[in-house]
């Protein structure tokens, strides 16, 4: 068993010292090849950060959101409803939700307004969202004009700007009290955008909703988990489509290492027919290339992931920037809490190391197969 | 659904080891067919050399099938909030009818991988290469298998679908209904109690002897197998209420999760290794007169038999461990 | 103590420059001797020699290590028997640049796996035994002529191999080198090793040391030299 170990160490030093000699196509190597694990672990750890954002965020949403569907289209919704929800059995509270949409053609943005449950905001006061602040460059104290549902001016003054903190969700966000949205939108007194409902037990939330949508055909309740579903399963599809899209490149990285492992020089030749020459036997070789493998894929693999980890949590994920901003006139600043797990990594190793090591076997293989006899004859 | 990346990769995976294996069958049909270990000639160097290629590329095949078979299993867990009804990786299994084939199919190219690993380190210890009929043969039989749990995993993946309201593990794995679990689960305690013990002492004391002895190895890796599926029954009837501390939760799966400190991997590992390690001894017994094994062969196998005794030895500690420690009390 | 039995070598069998390197070839080396292979370029000297030194397999024929009959054994197994019975010195030296002297006088040594302490040990009293203990951190780039082939024979000694098996050495070699090489035969023959050494330099096979000389030709032994 020693004996096993110690030849192994044997063999890793030569291989080590073998690297180095040839130090600027492994370097190369090493450098492609942290390239890729770098770009689809940013991927990785970029999705499953907002799928976290998105899990604490709805963690506060209510369990059953109600709106009105007329024509297949949301509608308001008839505040009285609340009342025939409310005594459905296992319904704790309903709450009428006040939020709509608003197009500034200063800006060309799209802002989401909405009426805050704890906040008191007096008739024509606003809080608004970082982007919104930048974007109009407006401050603290600062007046801000919106034209009403009927064309008129309407004048609101900023009390405050939401913490940078929130900007992921809060960017574009206005938060406006009752009577200036009514006013801002038109909105008739008896209704209002949707119901939210609290729900006592979670287990009940299935049957719960489905009693609403029995009580009000007009209406359809849509539940938390059904939210985080869809979230889930869009920043999946997302970001498997880059990782599809990626397999281009994934392919070519694997085209060049079987180049890089299969092109020996005529010096690397040399060496293998005197290793071979002098008492190591092909499993011997074969066991120096299967260390190089490994070498080159750990140190790869893992400066790969310390590259991903801190340019996704550390620098915003900056190079993605160009492709998730999009239409986005108001892209938020943000710095996503960091996360990693075994299970990403786990896959991170399944797609680079394994097939890595595929593309290199029969290359090593030749590699190992040389001939002594031919060392001989020099 | 399909583009997690989870599923990406194991995709990606079986997609490899097909390759793989495909690409060492056909070499190890022409190896079957050509090889004379006598003859000093071209073709037989060649073949000699191709056999090098042909095991390495089989030992990565085997060890990435032991990898995605673990990685399959918690990417299963993972899916099961998208499954109305599904709380483990039994809702995820359940959704298509290929869920469960899959995984059994995945079990039993694990313990062949295994085995095939065990004879290949085997052959490469005689110097005339003894066992390389067997062990081509062997792949050739396996071959089919891997193609055909890839294609079965594709068809899993491809076929999940959110809408379907799956079966919870508690519905599953219950005395009320029909099937082979709830016959397991409807055995009375005592009953399993004593098919399990009996089964692990039956089998260690098996091992004992074969390791001092030499004797009684096609018993033994009978006692193994034999323990081994007793010991997967025996945990779904009883060992796992203690795990869960609840006594209608009978649930093979549910073990794998966090909240149980993953000790299902744990557990389920001992099984396999034990098993594996065990029926390669017993696999390794025909060869025992082969001249060029006949040095090396049993130290080779007492080593397994030694696994395999620590192996099963470590499960039933910690599963009595459990039963005695547990918060629920019978 | 090394017999071969009709053996037969033919490179590219089959193919339109199939190549018969050795016809029947019948040959006893002697322990504890020194024979030398001699005869013109293509005469089969190196062919020979590594299938002698369980380089290589023959087409047909036995070779007989000892008692044991080694002609069919796999690679691994010749290669476990070649590390511990044979010490190989080429014609160019052919050692690795790039690592030290110390470091290429223990790579036979690797793959046995023994523990470092001893090996090191072993590598450093055969420098010093051929005058080289100085130089054992140097890179072999740096070596002279002399150097370089007394570490080449370091390299070949390790793994304390009963035999010792030489390839032209003299050929890139001056009068004085080729007279130092032939003392340290000399020496190696007094410990009970046998030596083999293929070399067409009048140098070799008219020296003292040489019990045995075997001319060779086209394939074939044209005289067997036996005293």
């Amino acid at each position: 068993m020693i004996k096993a170990i110690d030849k192994q160490r044997y063999i890793l030093d030569f291989t080590l010292s073998s690297l180095w000699r040839r130090k600027g196509k492994n370097l190369a190597l090493v450098l492609v090849y942290t390239l890729v694990v770098f770009i689809l672990g940013s991927v990785m750890f970029f999705t499953q950060a907002l799928k976290n954002e998105a899990a604490v965020v709805l963690r506060g949403s209510p369990e059953i959101i109600v709106q009105k569907i007329v024509a297949g289209r949301h509608d308001l919704i008839p505040v009285s409803y609340g009342s025939r929800i409310g005594k459905i059995r296992g319904v704790n509270a309903v709450k009428a939700r006040f939020w709509g949409y608003y197009y500034d053609p200063v800006a060309k943005a799209n802002y989401t307004l909405m009426v805050p449950e704890d906040l008191p905001l007096k008739d024509q006061e606003i809080v608004v969202g970082a982007g919104i602040s930048r974007v109009r460059r407006v401050f603290r104290g600062n007046s801000i004009v919106f034209r009403t549902y009927d064309g008129k001016p309407a004048t609101f003054f900023l009390k405050g700007i939401l913490s940078p903190e929130s900007e992921l969700l809060s960017s574009d966000l206005i938060l406006i009290s009752a009577p200036g949205f009514a006013s801002l939108f038109g909105i008739p007194p008896d209704r209002a955008t949707d119901l939210t409902v609290q729900v006592a037990n979670k287990k009940e939330i299935p049957t719960i909703a489905a009693k609403i949508v029995d009580a009000l055909p007009d209406t359809r309740a849509i539940t938390r988990e059904e939210i985080l579903r869809t979230y889930d399963a869009v920043f999946d599809w997302r970001g498997g489509i880059m990782i599809a899209i990626l397999a281009g490149a994934v392919l070519a990285f694997l085209i060049f290492a079987w180049d890089k492992a299969a092109g020996l020089s005529a010096e690397e030749k040399r060496e293998i027919g005197i290793l071979k020459a002098i008492g190591w036997e092909t499993a011997d070789v074969l066991q120096m290339k299967f260390w190089e493998g490994l070498v080159i894929s750990l140190s790869s693999f893992f400066l790969g992931i310390i590259l991903a980890y801190f340019h996704i949590f550390y620098a915003s994920a900056t190079l993605f920037e160009p492709v998730l901003k999009g239409w986005s006139v108001l892209y938020p600043h943000f710095n996503l809490t960091p996360f990693i797990s075994g299970y990403q990594i786990a896959i991170l190793f399944f797609i680079t190391v394994i097939p890595y090591t595929v593309a290199t076997i029969i290359p090593s293989w030749r590699a190992a197969t040389i001939d002594p006899d031919a060392v001989m004859r020099t | 659904m399909f583009f997690k990346p989870g599923i990406i990769a194991l995709f990606l995976s079986s997609f490899l080891i097909s390759g793989m294996v495909l690409y060492a069958s056909f070499s190890g049909a022409l190896i079957l067919r050509y090889w004379d270990i006598h003859s000093g000639s071209e073709t037989q160097l060649r073949l000699e050399r191709k056999t090098y290629l042909i095991s390495t590329i089989l030992g990565y095949a085997f060890v990435f099938q032991l990898f995605s078979f673990f990685l399959f299993i918690y990417t299963a867990d993972t899916l099961h909030p998208f499954f109305t009804g599904a709380m483990c990786a039994v809702g995820s299994l359940n959704v298509n009818q290929w869920g469960f084939p899959l995984i059994m199919l995945k079990i039993i190219t694990f313990l062949l991988a295994g085995l095939w690993l065990i004879i290949n380190f085997t052959d490469n210890r005689g110097y005339d290469y003894p066992l390389i009929k067997a062990k081509y043969l062997l792949l050739l039989a396996m071959a089919p298998l891997i193609l055909t749990e890839a294609v079965i995993q594709a068809k899993y993946f491809l076929g999940l679908n959110p809408e379907v309201i799956t079966s919870c593990c508690g519905s599953l794995f219950t005395a009320d209904t029909k099937g082979v679990p709830a016959e397991i689960i409807s055995l009375p305690r005592p009953v399993m109690e004593i098919m399990f013990y009996g089964a692990m002492i039956g089998t260690l004391t098996l091992g004992g002897v074969f390791y001092r002895t030499g004797t009684m190895g096609y018993a033994f890796a009978a006692a193994v197998l034999l323990t081994l599926l007793v010991s997967i029954a025996s945990f779904i009837s009883f060992i796992s209420i203690y795990f869960y501390e609840l006594p209608t939760h009978h649930c093979p799966f549910c073990i794998l999760q966090k909240e149980y400190g993953y000790i299902g991997y744990c557990l389920y590992l001992l099984l396999l290794v034990g098993g594996l390690a065990g029926m390669g001894a017993g696999l390794l017994m025909p060869f025992r007169q082969i001249p060029s094994l006949k040095e090396t062969l049993p130290s080779m196998q007492r080593h397994l038999t030694l696994t395999s005794i620590i192996s099963y030895l470590l499960f039933t500690g910690i599963a009595t461990y459990q039963i005695i420690f547990s918060n629920l009390k019978m | 103590m090394i017999e071969l039995q009709h053996l037969r070598k033919v490179f590219n069998a089959g193919w339109p420059n199939e190549y018969v390197a050795i016809h029947d070839l019948n040959l006893e080396i002697a322990a504890h001797q020194v024979t030398v292979l001699t005869g013109p370029s293509g005469s089969g000297k190196t062919t020979v020699l590594s299938l002698l030194g369980c380089m290589a397999r023959p087409t047909a024929g036995r070779i007989m290590l000892g008692e044991r009959e080694i002609t069919s054994l796999p690679e691994r197994f010749l290669t476990q028997i070649r590390r511990t019975t044979f010490g190989f010195i080429f014609q160019q030296f052919n050692l690795i640049r790039g690592i030290t002297v110390l470091e290429n006088v223990m790579l036979p040594a690797y793959p046995l796996g023994e523990p470092l302490g001893g090996l090191k040990k072993r590598a450093l009293n055969l420098l010093d035994l051929l005058n080289l203990a100085s130089k054992a951190a140097a890179k072999v780039e740096w070596l002279s002529g002399g150097e370089a082939q007394r570490t080449a024979i370091a390299r070949a000694l390790v793994n304390n191999p009963g035999v010792i098996i030489a390839d032209e050495p003299t050929a890139h070699l001056d009068t004085g080198l080729s007279r130092e090489f032939l003392d340290i035969m000399r020496d190696f023959k007094g410990q009970g090793k046998t030596i083999l050494i293929a070399s067409h330099d009048p140098m070799v096979h008219d020296s003292e040391i040489v019990d045995r000389v075997v001319r060779m030709r086209d394939g074939r032994i044209i005289d067997a030299g036996v005293f």
